[in-house]
């Protein structure tokens, strides 16, 4: 009863076509949406040329002198908007990943899209000599055939969600091993510049990272408007979801496709920034009680996540600044032994 | 396992009352003895097969009548100290396998699979940073962050109803590599010098550790197969479930600590011998399983001869795939065994054993 009064029906596009939004869900993601904008106001501002929240809100506004805009608009802005986009795109992965296995501690990092984006920029780095564009590139390449391997390998009847986490905990076994193997091989100043990357890093970040990511959530979006709604149902697991809706296998691969390519684009952008894709749905279904974890707010709770975790990178051991995934490793281990240890309590891990 | 209780009671008395030995068919026997050709063969491989081959014949009258010429030091101080390091971390790895698939009544449970070679590196990592130099200070660090990471899967992964099933265990063996996997990161982002050492100590390797650390280790090794076939009985009890085999009079603690105290010293000795050393532990015991049946006396001692000789002849494929240089035997094991695992996955009852 409580969910129906707090259905919003839209219909965007006249009598044919309505889209059904809870209300929580929607001031919610406006609220988280908000503050990680506030926080990356707070973070354009900050550096070697420092501006007041109010005097980086002008400058985005067009009002700034010519300096303020190269320094706020052209230097700082990419970085802030890759981590917006990259977090968002981590989220709605995690959520997606972890619904469709009902398995709380299913993301990207752990079964192995991340290891295949690393392999790949690696590849890049220590055997074409490979920088910028090329490491994008490479990272893009590892982790979507990783990603396809994962998705061939874990398709099947009567599986579901089990057979992705192990079929990625293999490949991600193996991948550890092929990054080792890189890693032995590379000359020293390879492994410094390799090392940060692996981490998860937003310095250095230009408009062919924005790009990659802005795409790749607008194609993302469409595709759950179309089909993100199948989750209710695949979420009650393989049995029902075939008897409620005849299409629930065909819908599922698309949905975990998504799921993946989203992490991938993500990895190539910013690489495999540890966690956040595991701990933002887990946030998200803690602040909406009594339901999944829903898509629109674990994205905004993603990309909050990393803005505020870059911020933090920056100011922590400044003026050095660590990259921002060792944040959200840091942070987020704890996070996830928790969860494990809670899962296993209640019977949710199988 | 599934099966109506009084099959179950039947096959238990079966394999209680069935000496170990005796009733064996021919071919299991059989099959041991090749087993133990193919470890021999092995041996020989890797004493032969390098960068310098040496004739076995030069080999054996190195061994025989050692002298003071190249290929005598070359057998001496090369090609037998990796070939021991291969017997002594194959058998520990591949025994403490089987022990902890017994344990765990888990087909996907071995040392890489549960997060112990990523403690184990995690602990290196902070002997680096923390200024230890000598490999021998090394020793101790990854045999107790070995013990450790093993120690913490196992509870985590035993929480709640049903023990520690297949996926809770691989889970929480992931979960705790990708946590652990990010500290080390940072320990080694901080520090770039600890970083270039520990990107050699990370992949598995036969070649690093000489016969100190093989005396140091020798001990626990000892004490982990000791335990491991002392438990060997309990282990076949305990695959009928955990009610039949308490009905049957088995020390369910007793048993427990003991599997999970010598999965601890094998899985840490062989660590300290060889580093992190992937699949190798997974998949011996399914081979000598193939070979040998569901028993567990059968399994242990047939994968204390399989995990060598396959450990050894991954090595000396590793010598042979990128000459002239040489892949370290833990890229071999790591990249092989990842398909064997898939397999593993992908047969349709996965959660049994």
């Amino acid at each position: 009863m409580t969910a129906r009064r707090d259905t919003l029906l839209l219909h965007p596009a006249g009598r044919g076509v309505a889209f059904r939004v809870s209300k929580r869900s929607v001031v919610l993601t406006a609220a988280l949406g908000l503050c990680a904008g506030a926080v990356a106001v707070l973070s354009l501002g900050l550096g070697e040329f420092d501006l007041r929240p109010a005097d980086t809100l002008r400058v985005l506004g067009g009002g700034g002198t010519l300096i303020e805009y190269d320094v706020v608009v052209r230097d700082r802005l990419p970085r802030a908007v890759t981590g917006l986009g990259v977090g968002a795109a981590f989220g709605l992965s995690g959520a997606i990943l972890q619904r469709i296995a009902a398995n709380p501690l299913v993301s990207p990092d752990v079964i192995g899209v991340n290891a295949g984006a690393s392999f790949g920029a690696l590849l890049v780095i220590t055997v074409f000599g490979g920088a910028g564009a090329a490491l994008v590139l490479g990272g893009l390449a590892g982790a979507l055939l990783t990603a396809a391997a994962i998705v061939v390998l874990a398709l099947g009847h009567g599986h579901g969600g089990y057979r992705l986490v192990l079929v990625g905990i293999g490949i991600a076994a193996m991948l550890s091993s092929a990054i080792s193997f890189l890693l032995v091989r590379a000359e020293y100043r390879q492994v410094l510049s390799a090392a940060s990357w692996l981490t998860g890093s937003l310095a250095n970040r230009g408009a062919l990272h924005v790009t990659i990511i802005a795409v790749t959530l607008a194609a993302a979006v469409a595709v759950l408007l179309v089909f993100g709604r199948h989750l209710r149902v695949l979420e009650l697991g393989d049995d029902v979801a075939s008897t409620l809706t005849g299409g629930a296998g065909r819908v599922r691969p698309v949905l975990i496709t998504t799921a993946v390519v989203l992490a991938a684009m993500a990895t190539a952008a910013a690489g495999p920034i540890g966690f956040v894709a595991l701990v933002a749905p887990q946030i998200t279904r803690r602040l909406l009680p009594g339901g999944p974890a829903r898509l629109a707010p674990a994205a905004a709770t993603g990309a909050l996540l990393v803005i505020a975790a870059d911020l933090a990178a920056r100011l922590l051991f400044a003026p050095t600044e660590l990259p921002v995934g060792a944040v959200t490793g840091v942070l987020g281990a704890p996070v996830l032994l928790y969860l494990l240890a809670r899962a296993n309590r209640i019977g949710h891990t199988g | 396992m599934t099966e109506g209780g009084s099959s179950t009671v039947a096959e238990a008395q079966r394999i209680l009352t069935e000496p170990a030995v005796g009733a064996r068919r021919p071919s299991t026997v059989a099959r041991s003895v090749s087993v133990v050709a193919v470890l021999v063969v092995a041996c020989g491989l890797s004493l032969v097969v390098g960068s310098y081959p040496i004739p076995l014949s030069d080999v054996l009258s190195a061994i025989v009548s050692p002298g003071t010429g190249a290929v005598d030091t070359i057998v001496r101080h090369v090609r037998i100290p990796r070939t021991i390091s291969g017997l002594l971390a194959g058998s520990a790895l591949g025994v403490a396998g089987a022990v902890m698939q017994g344990l765990t009544r888990n087909p996907l449970a071995g040392p890489g699979i549960l997060g112990i070679n990523a403690g184990a590196s995690l602990a290196v990592v902070t002997a680096i940073a923390l200024g230890v130099t000598t490999a021998g200070g090394y020793l101790w660090f990854a045999f107790a962050g070995a013990g450790a990471a093993a120690l913490l899967v196992y509870v985590l992964g035993s929480l709640g109803r049903g023990g520690a099933t297949p996926v809770k265990l691989a889970l929480a063996g992931a979960a705790l590599s990708a946590m652990v996997g990010s500290m080390t990161t940072v320990v080694t982002l901080l520090d770039a010098a600890t970083l270039d050492q520990y990107r050699f100590w990370a992949v598995g390797s036969l070649t690093r550790s000489g016969a100190d650390a093989a005396a140091a280790v020798g001990p626990f090794l000892a004490i982990g197969f000791v335990l491991a076939v002392a438990v060997g009985g309990s282990l076949n009890t305990l695959a009928l479930g955990e009610d039949v085999a308490r009905s049957l009079g088995t020390r369910l603690v007793v048993v427990r600590v003991f599997a999970a105290s010598s999965v601890l010293l094998l899985a840490g000795a062989a660590t300290v011998i060889a580093g992190p050393v992937a699949f190798v532990g997974l998949a011996v015991p399914h081979i000598a399983r193939i070979l040998a049946g569901p028993d567990y006396r059968w399994i242990m001692p047939l994968s204390a001869l399989l995990g060598p000789a396959l450990l050894l002849l991954a090595d000396v494929a590793g010598r042979l795939l990128v000459q002239p240089e040489q892949l370290q035997v833990g890229i071999v094991t790591g990249l092989a065994g990842g398909p064997f695992f898939l397999y593993l996955v992908r047969r349709r009852k996965v959660a049994q054993l």
